[in-house]
């Protein structure tokens, strides 16, 4: 037997910690075995997912069939998923009905909204200013390049489908609903009786109805509304709902943040001798919206997605476009397949957008919340 | 306003147009004025431009179309409705199935978010992340994709009537629906329907008296058992006594399709399922926020008073975490009656492809069945939104 050393005081070495107490063994230990509970969950949860994985990735990945020429065909390669369909389709599934020669011009679009929306995400891109241009111009280049006229080939709306019409969708959507929904909210919160009842009246209503119902009413009932003999772009009555529909709900956003600004910094304002619109625009307001950032970006998210119901009115989203074309007799019953892809679509898009919200709820989070 | 001050005496009330637009009361009345010339010239140009459309068609407006033969089929009713029957029937055989798919779905979206919001604030890192991955999965996708592919994956995966999935020979499962016994009431069944009344009844007036006999002298009564027991134990009891009042008639398989029993169609299946699920991620989240809204100290403080941990969670964290959560849970309470509209996306007769659908295109009525259409939906949101802060308003705590 060894003889026990002695230290002076303060002089023993540091001993390493007991085993099962750092690193990845404590992690396993406190996440996973904690207590009896834990473990029989542990396990109960481990058993769930071989169960549910295995034979999701063979469907997805091992057994599936990438190229194909009908669903037949799919069945003697392999009893998986049949992606030869989506394979075959992918043209019109990202573009409708647009003709094909001038597709070009829904690429150049896409691009022109990335380059546009850049400096709007992006602060610290360099020389934003100057992009911020592009930007502003954007809305009206789209619809040049997409509709056509002054040198280049009419497309009419009908030909719009597939991805793009859900971004053309989208996208009007939002430019349009921020600005109104902005303005009937200040008109909710507003002094004056006749308009605050009439932004009352106008959100509750839209807020109280399926969009659906609103979008029978564009496709069977709004022309009743026109004097008579006019008629009036089925996309464009589309798009006024979907952005009046959307405009109500960020209206109940932004209340909900001007609701949170202090009346001492509207007392503030006009104490300074800012007029209504200024004290709105310069003080309250950029507190109001960047509180309110989570909730819009909700909204964008739910008018991006609320966008497939236009099937329902006969427009050719992409779900449009797939169950169309489910009844194609070769590539009957694939509906799975196809709205999985769907699926997918939206999920990469509308995750990509609540990240976005998130980082930016962080990065404007200047510590004064409680 | 003046700016300078004036030592000439009061100022001299002069009156001039321009004042009109400087005061901020007058400016308000003109404003509005304006607004609601405005809204009302809109208001008459629409209302004009209407009739003219009417007259030039030729078209009455009126609701007499309701009384009308439908001639129309209806594959899932709550009440009888036949081809011949009225539209007017039609529409109230949508609204039904619209308030049956909301309700069902409502009950088992709460039961699910409910467990889910608790799974996503689990220690155990595993089950943590899964719910976390469902839940952003499940939310991220347009709720009529998930309808149709819940749909499409009933119709394409359940075998045929022939090869049905048959439990006990009283359960069968197939692509044309779930099938089960039909409870046959016999006329002794009043009884047992008022047994469960009385229970009702007397367990909700036994647990105001336990409480008040708490506050008073500090005893406890069985309150939980003595309700289990009037609740359910009676009734029970009751059916027994009287006989087994009830025969089941069991679906039977026949040539082509599974006959008799009570049918849930794989329509109101898969609406039904989708909905609840979608909603469920909304409602698992607004769950764990609520939870996590609740201070720490909270709950350290009622365990260091002595209370046991359960009563602490019904008594402390619950409440308090209710007031969170109730507010959005409303909204999505009404964000499934709204979405159960997509119903006509798979053939479900809900109002919006009853009266709005088949009922329009055949009688071409399109501004009646909407105002018909929209002015439920109007009275479905307002009703539960008002019941939902009834609730809220009675549940938030005071405070000081």
């Amino acid at each position: 037997m060894d003889t026990v050393r002695k230290y002076a005081p303060g002089e023993h070495p540091d001993l390493k910690p007991p085993i099962g107490q750092t690193g990845w063994l404590l992690w396993l230990r406190k996440n996973f075995f904690s207590s009896t509970f834990n473990v029989v969950l542990t396990f109960a949860t481990l058993y769930f997912l071989y169960l549910i994985i295995p034979p999701m990735v063979n469907w997805l990945f091992i057994d599936s069939v990438f190229v194909a020429d009908s669903r037949v065909h799919c069945r003697e390669l392999g009893s998986g998923a049949c992606w030869g369909f989506i394979d075959k389709r992918l043209g019109q599934f990202t573009y409708g009905f647009y003709p094909v020669e001038e597709r070009w011009r829904v690429n150049l679009t896409f691009l022109l909204f990335v380059l546009a929306t850049l400096p709007v995400l992006w602060d610290k891109m360099p020389k934003r200013r100057s992009w911020l241009w592009l930007s502003l111009a954007f809305p009206f280049l789209a619809a040049w390049l997409l509709l056509g006229g002054f040198g280049l080939k009419e497309v009419s709306t009908d030909q719009f489908g597939g991805f793009m019409l859900t971004m053309v969708i989208g996208v009007t959507g939002i430019v349009f609903s921020l600005p109104l929904g902005i303005l009937l909210a200040l008109g909710r919160q507003s002094n004056l009786h006749f308009i605050r009842w009439l932004c009352t009246g106008f959100i509750e209503f839209f807020r109280g109805v399926p969009l659906i119902t609103l979008l029978f009413v564009a496709s069977t009932m709004l022309n009743y509304f026109l004097p008579p003999g006019t008629t009036f772009d089925l996309l464009l009555r589309v798009l006024l709902m979907v952005s009046l529909f959307s405009a109500a709900y960020l209206a109940e956003v932004v209340r909900g943040g001007l609701q949170a600004i202090p009346k001492g910094q509207h007392e503030a304002a006009d104490a300074m001798g800012l007029k209504y619109w200024a004290s709105m625009r310069l003080v309250v307001l950029p507190q109001a919206l960047k509180i309110s950032i989570p909730g819009i970006v909700n909204t964008f998210i739910g008018l991006f997605k609320d966008s497939t119901l236009v099937i329902i009115i006969g427009l050719l989203d992409p779900l449009g476009i797939g169950r169309a074309s489910l009844s194609d007799a070769k590539w009957q019953g694939l509906s799975t397949e196809v709205y999985v892809f769907i699926a997918l679509f939206f999920f990469v898009c509308c995750f990509s957008m609540s990240r976005y919200s998130i980082y930016l709820e962080n990065k404007l989070h200047t510590g004064h919340r409680n | 306003m003046a700016t300078t001050l004036d030592h000439s005496g009061p100022p001299k009330s002069s009156f001039s147009l321009g004042k009109l637009w400087t005061d901020k009361k007058s400016r308000g009345v003109i404003v509005q004025i304006v607004a609601m010339a405005i809204f009302c010239a809109i208001l008459f140009y629409l209302a004009s431009n209407v009739v003219e459309n009417f007259q030039k068609l030729g078209k009455p407006f009126g609701f007499d179309f309701l009384q009308q033969e439908s001639n129309y089929d209806i594959n899932q009713t709550l009440i009888d409705y036949n081809s011949q029957s009225s539209h007017g029937r039609a529409a109230v055989v949508g609204v039904l199935n619209t308030l049956l798919v909301a309700f069902c779905g409502i009950i088992l979206a709460t039961i699910l978010g409910f467990i889910l919001g608790v799974l996503r604030l689990s220690p155990n890192w595993l089950v943590n992340k899964i719910s976390y991955c469902y839940i952003e999965f499940i939310r991220n996708v347009p709720v009529l994709v998930h309808i149709l592919l819940v749909h499409g994956v009933l119709v394409h995966s359940l075998p045929h009537p022939k090869q049905a999935i048959n439990v006990a020979d009283s359960f069968y499962l197939s692509n044309r629906g779930f099938y089960m016994p039909q409870p046959l009431f016999q006329p002794l069944f009043w009884l047992v329907v008022a047994a469960f009344v009385f229970g009702l009844i007397y367990a909700f007036w036994y647990k105001r008296r336990a409480r008040i006999k708490q506050a008073a002298t500090g005893e406890q009564s069985p309150v939980f058992w003595v309700m289990l027991a009037s609740i359910i134990g009676l009734p029970i009891l009751a059916y027994i006594v009287t006989g087994f009042p009830i025969e089941w008639q069991a679906p039977e398989q026949g040539k082509f399709n599974l006959k008799g029993g009570m049918a849930i169609k794989p329509e109101f299946m898969a609406l039904w399922l989708a909905l609840s699920l979608y909603t469920a991620a909304f409602i698992a989240e607004i769950v764990r926020a609520g939870i996590v809204a609740v201070n720490k100290g909270q709950s350290e403080a009622a365990l260091a008073l002595g209370l046991p941990r359960k009563r602490t969670m019904n008594l402390v964290v619950i409440p308090q975490a209710l007031r969170v959560i109730i507010p959005p849970l409303t909204s999505q309470y009404l964000n499934i009656t709204k979405n159960s509209s997509l119903a006509i996306a798979i053939g479900y007769m809900d109002i919006v492809a009853t009266i709005g659908g088949i009922s329009l295109n055949q009688t071409g009525r399109e501004m009646e069945c909407m105002i018909i259409v929209l002015s439920l939906y109007l009275f479905f949101s307002l009703t539960i939104s008002m019941i939902m802060n009834w609730y809220n308003k009675r549940i938030a705590l005071v405070e000081r």
